[in-house]
């Protein structure tokens, strides 16, 4: 037993661990001269979205996960913790913590209240309700409370903010985010070989977040009150005549999911002090229900999974234009090199969502557990390979 | 005075008066069904009880307390556990959390926000669902997901998870709707069980009159809303009136 977990969950937390923490490796497999560099995505900036992403889906999937209720105005809750974030920054101290901390707590109160009015309905009157109030946030972020929130060029760090704790400085820089005199931005380099390796300060303190949300979500998944909620999705008549009253277990994991959120978009702001109001609109609401689906909705891993492959398409897969094509299908004769280029050209590149609906529509028809349900069927495979049947009765779970 | 006191309830849908002057006392410890033809407001009873629908005039005492006007996870908390005409379980569950679930409701209140603590740790818990497990005959499919179990098993789950609770009143309603004989019958036995080894009343809504005289120690014939006779299972076999207004019709 380590750290409260049974021995699975454990491992699973060890693991996910040991990836975190080598990540800055393996997501550079290419050499920094070679042809394929441009997909290593070890890169700080990319690195830190991977793990910031994944603790907003965790957040994400302990509501919709557990309970069921889909939530399609959880960017509000992302950007009222950016907000929160940049004014910490502002007013009190360029160092990240009070920013993180506060955004969190920002961002609870604010999914108490959007909650406590959302929840009187359920099921997709539950979810038109959450992407009214977002959209609703968004369009007062982008307007009337501009002096909050700097309307449509966002809020950022200025010189001459008052920092009440680090004293006031108009000389020099902007300061950046740190913690503790290291700035978010600092990176240490590595380079063997042809490779080069690049260990950034910001991508460790979100790294460290993000492992540590992970454990507290396998901790509320395990826990009464996550069986609770379980129960809730599975029959809500049933469980309020054994005695238990949903509203506030529902509003409870509301709040806690809403809370992933802000510290989510406080990490954001501490990694680049900038919040705008889109990061409030739907589609960032839909963009986290995507990493959920995508990643194996109701799984402890697979939102992070689902947030790291969306990112690492609309970054790295983005990328990829046609001269790259054409250089890619040089060896075959000119007019197949056309054809073949002009066929692939609208998949990659600015057409990365078409790619990416591909493989939606593909997770939903035929792997509904995501890529969890996509790993899980690979294991098999290779279980069954390696022992016979008789002695591995408990490879497929029972349905 | 019963430990269930329904006096003068009525209800009325829209222009039907499902309930009239509905006056009904449960004993402590007895077996006491409720029978009438469809639409005799059987159900409407019921859910008055369970805190589902509200009475228009009337009173429904539980043990000296009221209970209109109480949410259903209140009531339970009193003491009154229901049994539903389709099983009503947490079909993606195991068995053996859908054992537990009751049993936490009943020691943590209706809600406690433990979410750190490992729910299958909860020793005191896990011994009382084995116990009900056990008398449910049902020990070897505690890691069964709920919802692949055949419909008796799921019936026997359901009165188990309200029995793990162990209520003062436990309401059935028509426990065994659409059940082949055997599994009647075995439903039967269990009830008869529980109704001998515990210290439990149990209210019993049923169509079918093989169940209802191999049970009750007293029955309420129920028609268009109001109560016609209550007396013992022999009395109401050749009683005229019942005959007339039910047995007539469906006698077997």
């Amino acid at each position: 037993m380590m750290l409260g977990l049974n021995r699975k969950d454990a491992s699973l937390l060890l693991i996910v661990a040991i990836l975190v923490a080598l990540a800055p490796i393996f997501l550079n497999p290419f050499p920094e001269q070679s042809g394929l560099a441009q997909f290593n995505a070890g890169y700080p900036d990319l690195m830190q979205r991977f793990v910031i992403f994944g603790i907003f889906a965790i957040g994400f999937n302990i509501l919709f996960g557990l309970t069921g209720y889909l939530s399609f105005g959880h960017a509000a809750f992302l950007g009222a913790g950016s907000y929160a974030g940049v004014w910490m920054l502002k007013l009190l101290t360029i160092n990240v913590i009070p920013a993180i901390i506060i955004s969190t707590a920002v961002a609870g109160i604010f999914a108490l209240i959007i909650g406590f009015i959302s929840l009187r309905r359920s099921g997709i009157y539950f979810s038109i309700l959450t992407l009214a109030f977002a959209q609703m946030s968004f369009a007062l972020a982008a307007s009337v409370l501009t002096p909050i929130t700097g309307g449509e060029t966002g809020l950022q760090t200025a010189l001459d903010d008052p920092r009440i704790l680090d004293g006031t400085n108009t000389t020099g820089n902007i300061p950046a985010p740190s913690i503790f005199g290291l700035q978010m931005g600092d990176s240490f380099q590595i380079s063997v070989g042809g490779w080069l390796w690049t260990f950034n300060v910001g991508y460790y303190l979100s790294a460290i977040v993000m492992l540590s949300a992970f454990y507290l979500a396998i901790r509320i998944f395990r826990s009464p009150f996550g069986i609770m909620l379980r129960a809730i999705k599975s029959n809500q008549q049933r469980l309020n005549y054994t005695g238990l009253n949903t509203k506030p277990y529902m509003l409870a994991c509301f709040v806690i999911s809403g809370m992933y959120a802000g510290l989510a978009g406080g990490l954001m702001v501490s990694m680049d002090p900038l919040a705008g109001a889109e990061r409030m609109q739907w589609t960032a609401s839909g963009e986290v229900v995507l990493m959920t689906i995508l990643g194996g909705v109701g799984t402890l891993i697979g939102p992070v999974l689902g947030a790291g492959l969306i990112k690492y398409f609309e970054n790295i897969f983005s990328k990829i234009n046609d001269n790259l094509l054409h250089k890619w299908f040089a060896f075959m004769p000119d007019g197949v090199e056309d054809f073949i280029v002009s066929i692939i050209y609208p998949f990659v590149g600015k057409g990365w969502h078409l790619t990416l609906g591909l493989i939606f529509m593909a997770v939903i028809i035929f792997l509904p557990g995501g890529l969890v349900e996509l790993g899980q069927k690979v294991a098999s495979i290779f279980k069954k390979k390696g022992s016979t049947p008789s002695n591995n009765p408990n490879t497929e779970p029972a349905e | 005075m019963g430990i269930l006191e329904v006096q003068n309830v009525g209800k009325r849908f829209g222009g039907l008066q499902a309930l009239q002057d509905v006056n009904l006392s449960v004993k402590e410890n007895t077996i006491h069904a409720i029978i009438g033809p469809n639409g005799a407001g059987k159900s409407t009873l019921l859910n008055c009880l369970v805190g589902k629908l509200i009475p228009d005039t009337g009173t429904v005492q539980f043990d000296g307390n009221s209970v209109l006007g109480r949410s259903p996870y209140e009531i339970n908390q009193m003491g009154i556990s229901r049994v539903f005409q389709t099983p009503e379980i947490f079909g993606d569950l195991t068995v053996m959390e859908n054992m537990m679930i009751p049993i936490f409701a009943k020691r943590d209140g209706s809600f406690a926000l433990d979410a750190i603590s490992d729910f299958m740790k909860h020793k005191d818990i896990l011994e009382a669902a084995e116990k009900v497990l056990e008398e449910m005959n049902m020990s070897n499919k505690r890691s069964m997901q709920a919802s692949s179990m055949s419909r008796g098993d799921k019936r026997r789950l359901e009165i188990g998870m309200c029995l793990s609770q162990e209520p003062r009143l436990l309401l059935l309603d028509e426990p065994t709707a659409g059940m082949a004989r055997a599994d009647t019958n075995n439903t039967i036995d269990l009830l008869k069980q529980i109704g001998d080894e515990r210290d439990i009343t149990i209210a019993i809504i049923e169509h079918d009159m093989h169940v209802v005289f191999s049970l009750a120690n007293r029955i309420t014939v129920l028609a268009q809303g109001t109560p016609l006779v209550e007396d013992v299972p022999d009395k109401i076999k050749g009683h005229p009136k019942v005959k007339e207004a039910y047995l007539g019709e469906t006698a077997h």
